[in-house]
């Protein structure tokens, strides 16, 4: 198989997880104008939690629902009980409240579950399938990240498009003063918002664990690029974090594949710096005129 | 008696005199408590210099003209790795390598500042980002200029012979590092204090106004860009005389984010906080492992609680303190102030206080 194809394939498994990543961040900042730098300890925690449930005998699919869940759960407390009071803080004071938390969470780890590097099982072989005689470098585990990644957005976009929860989630983002008025519990979809992006990255962190191993600074790879893909798609469009992040999962794969591993992130780099001297507000931003 | 206090005016009320004084006595209470601490306590006041000096730039471009960086980690790489390899082959006086090192961070300053200056909030913040995650990445990757992984090792600066054969060398490097953070502080207090510090919070407050007002936006960013860098430089190259060796994993993305919580912890938008901000990253995970180890629990947990505490710092600060320590003591002065019925200084005849210039009636 050509070099070319196994680039690309890597490239499209790997830019899944990003663009998750990317989705969850692109989700709490259309909801609260805030980066969550904690996104990605926050995954990892939950990740540790399904291990740690895998570990005391239960099945993987269990070990998946407790990530999730826990996800769920974690992004609605940080939201209530940490962001909420700092809600009008100049927007740098809770940057530091975020990154604060992600030192937290990774000092939390190691305490509660050991510091040493775990292997996490995948749900499918890991193993390139056969197609003919020839193997391809595609596992089925491969196709299990980016369906359930594929499929996640789609409930999403289903959730925020076509539900009556989904359309005053938005309303709540877009003019939280008028969706007052008319009579939406705006705190409360708020920290659903939270809730449903921590749920994405913990898909993002049980599915990226069998591959990068378990330890309690894996995601921060993961955060920085989901980040840099998010910028890239423009932080103000979900569609843009997807394509961003996929687009940082090719060029990764790429200027690794061809150039050099330790060259990727300058890769990263050039790329994002080149898109955003063309488009300053991303590529899938409305270009708005300035504010005055 | 008039006369003299229009005299005494003349030399303490402009800026550059009162900053001047400031920093001499500065100077000499550190000159006093360095010469009585011993070497470890002599090291961690260079490393209070040093995040002092990248923070005050920090505080500058971040703090008053409203550009979050969260790569200057990589500036201070830039500033580190250009002493290192000043001092391969060369024996330089320290004074020219910091200088040469501020100079050189300073026009790589002026690339990013350009491409900075388009950019706005959370899109500089990933910019910036991508910048300290990749720039270490060079160093790894060209071996033979950089020394890849291992780094490249940085010679001591030593004492020169007048003060004695058996001066301590940590001294002599916390010498320096402190005139250098002073030397810093004296030259960005006044340039806040002048129509240059004026045009960056102009900016910062609002864009549209400062560009109607004749202020050309983006050159006012560039400018704030390039002597923040040129900040991170000096500290860089102070930061590699301090741990002797110049490697990638010095400079990670930790080191960039150290120093903008040091800024904001110390209290975003003043030099003061800035100081502030630098005690606490040294001090802090000092006094928290020094706790760990006392307390008698497994080393996952002891290794581990020094960072969690920190963490939790954080969190905890920007909860009860969001205009961080000097905001903190401000408001603190102001209730003093209030309950014992003081007025805020004024009323002396005679000498206009050109920092607020209400007439006295």
């Amino acid at each position: 198989m050509s070099r070319f194809l196994v680039l690309t394939l890597n490239g499209l498994t790997q830019g899944a997880i990003y663009a998750a990543m990317a989705l969850a961040l692109v989700m709490i900042w259309r909801a609260t104008k805030v980066i969550n730098f904690a996104q990605g300890a926050m995954a990892m925690f939950t990740t540790y939690l399904a291990l740690f449930a895998i570990d005391h005998g239960a099945p993987y699919w269990l070990g998946f629902i407790v990530a999730l869940l826990s996800g769920l759960i974690l992004g609605a407390i940080v939201e209530r009980v940490i962001v909420r009071p700092v809600e009008s803080a100049p927007p740098l004071n809770i940057v530091i409240l975020t990154l604060g938390l992600l030192l937290f969470f990774e000092a939390l780890a190691p305490m509660a579950f050991g510091g040493q590097i775990r292997s996490f099982p995948p749900a499918f072989s890991i193993v390139g399938v056969h197609l003919g005689n020839s193997q391809v470098a595609f596992s089925p585990f491969d196709a299990f990240t980016l369906g359930s990644v594929l499929a996640v957005m789609v409930l999403l976009l289903v959730l925020f498009q076509k539900t009556n929860l989904g359309l005053r989630m938005r309303a709540s983002a877009f003019n939280p003063e008028v969706s007052r008025l008319l009579g939406i519990r705006v705190g409360r979809m708020l920290t659903l918002g939270w809730a449903l992006a921590s749920l994405v990255g913990a898909l993002a962190g049980v599915l990226i664990a069998p591959t990068f191993l378990l330890y309690p600074t894996f995601m921060d790879q993961v955060l920085v690029y989901g980040f840099t893909g998010a910028v890239l798609g423009g932080l103000d469009s979900a569609v843009g974090a997807v394509i961003g992040g996929l687009l940082m999962g090719f060029a990764l794969s790429y200027v690794g594949g061809y150039l050099g591993s330790d060259l990727e992130t300058v890769g990263a780099l050039v790329i994002l710096i080149a898109v955003l001297m063309v488009r300053p507000r991303g590529l899938f931003s409305l270009q708005r005129l300035r504010e005055v | 008696m008039v006369a003299t206090q229009l005299l005494l005016g003349r030399v303490v009320r402009p800026t550059l005199g009162r900053h001047l004084l400031l920093a001499l006595g500065a100077a000499a209470v550190l000159l006093l408590l360095s010469a009585q601490i011993g070497a470890y306590d002599d090291y961690n006041l260079t490393a209070v210099a040093i995040f002092a000096v990248a923070a005050a730039g920090l505080t500058l471009l971040t703090g008053l003209n409203g550009q979050l960086s969260l790569g200057h980690g990589a500036l201070m790489a830039v500033g580190a790795y250009t002493a290192s390899l000043l001092l391969k082959d060369h024996q330089l006086p320290v004074v020219v390598v910091l200088l040469i090192a501020v100079l050189t961070t300073g026009i790589i300053g002026i690339v990013f500042g350009y491409a900075a200056a388009r950019l706005r909030g959370p899109y500089l913040a990933g910019a910036t980002l991508t910048l300290a995650v990749a720039l270490p990445q060079v160093a790894t990757r060209y071996k033979n200029v950089f020394g890849g992984d291992s780094g490249l090792t940085v010679p001591p600066s030593v004492p020169p012979a007048w003060l004695g054969a058996d001066f301590p060398p940590e001294r002599w490097l916390a010498w320096i590092a402190l005139a250098a953070a002073l030397v810093t502080m004296v030259l960005l207090a006044n340039l806040l204090r002048s129509s240059v510090g004026r045009t960056f919070i102009a900016v910062r407050d609002h864009e549209a106004a400062a560009a109607l007002a004749g202020i050309d936006v983006a050159r006012t960013q560039v400018l704030a860009f390039v002597i923040s860098a040129a900040c991170a430089g000096l500290a860089g190259a102070l930061f590699g005389y301090w741990s002797g060796v110049t490697a990638p994993a010095g400079f990670g993305l930790g080191l960039s984010l150290q120093l903008v919580t040091a800024i904001v912890i110390g209290g975003l938008g003043s030099l003061a906080g800035a100081v502030w901000g630098s005690l606490v990253l040294v001090f802090v995970p000092a006094l928290t492992s020094g706790m760990a180890s006392t307390m008698n629990v497994p080393s996952s947990i002891a290794n581990n609680l020094p960072l969690a505490i920190y963490g939790a710092i954080l969190v905890i600060a920007m909860l009860v303190a969001p205009h961080g320590i000097q905001g903190a003591l401000s408001r603190i002065l102001a209730i003093v102030r209030a309950r014992w019925g003081h007025t805020p200084a004024g009323g002396k005849k005679g000498v206009v206080d050109w920092d607020d210039p209400t007439p006295d009636t």
